[in-house]
């Protein structure tokens, strides 16, 4: 029986969650993430259900890291500003955020990554069209799909902070 | 200094927990106690709200165990004021909720 697996899939970043629910739908599956690349998952033989998958945007930071893996949770790997962590079921729950607020946190944190980048692509793409080069539409497009991109996120961020306004 | 200050839950618990040095699943344990099991902090809001508390000052990092490499964390005098007086609005709202729905 095979133990290892690679699984090449493009996630957009809008759906994070969607991802995350995917590689906890795998592990259930027997298939446990092991490290990640750019667009590529490697996954080991586990029992259905030994562990649960979970990621967010952070900065690199070793003393989080650590602090997670006080926690019991194991670091997976990451990618860009991905961080993937996993921990094993029969030790208990495992959320990165159990609060509306460190939920809306991320979000901003998320909205702040697109908001630079997106910035970036619209300038150098309207420089370069100003000075003639023909590529300056790669850059422009990847603007719009930039703010397309925190239009999503922020829409997730407004649903959360609708909810806080009722309750904590 | 007197704010009118609303905690959060996950903040109310952390403050309760480091009445006693202790380091971060040592909170997570201590508030899942605390709550018969009601609330569970997960490990990323914990993070962020230590460090949220530290610059606020209600808490202080404890000089690290060259040992166990853990940090350990405890509740200031102001860390406690702010704890205190939390007790007192909540005894307050329970106090109104049983008052108005008392009869009913």
């Amino acid at each position: 029986m095979e133990t290892r697996k690679t699984v090449w899939k493009w996630v957009w970043v809008w759906n994070f969650d969607k991802e995350e629910d995917w590689l906890n739908a795998m592990a259930m599956n027997g298939w446990t993430l092991d490290s990640v690349g750019f667009c590529v998952y490697h996954f080991v033989r586990t029992e259905p259900g030994e562990y649960n998958v979970r990621l967010e945007m952070r900065k690199y930071d070793p003393e989080y890291i650590s602090f997670m893996q006080e926690t019991g949770a194991e670091y997976i790997g990451r990618m860009m500003m991905w961080i993937y962590f996993r921990k094993r079921a029969d030790e208990g729950n495992f959320d990165l955020f159990s609060d509306l607020d460190s939920k809306i946190n991320h979000l901003n944190k998320i909205a702040r990554v697109l908001t630079v980048i997106g910035c970036m692509n619209l300038f150098i793409g309207i420089f370069n069209s100003l000075s003639g080069l023909r590529l300056a539409w790669i850059n422009l497009c990847c603007a719009t799909l930039l703010m397309y991109a925190l239009g999503r996120i922020q829409g997730k961020e407004e649903a959360l902070k609708k909810e806080r306004s009722l309750r904590e | 200094m007197q704010e009118n200050l609303v905690l959060t839950e996950s903040t109310y618990y952390i403050l309760l927990s480091l009445v006693e040095p202790r380091h971060g699943y040592g909170i997570m344990q201590m508030t899942e106690e605390l709550s018969n099991g009601r609330v569970r902090l997960a490990a990323g809001t914990l993070y962020g709200a230590l460090n949220a508390l530290c610059d606020k000052g209600w808490i202080v990092q404890l000089p690290v165990d060259a040992q166990s490499r853990r940090k350990e964390y405890e509740l200031t005098a102001k860390g406690l004021r702010v704890l205190k007086n939390e007790v007192l609005r909540l005894k307050e709202l329970a106090a109104n909720g049983e008052e108005v729905l008392g009869e009913l």
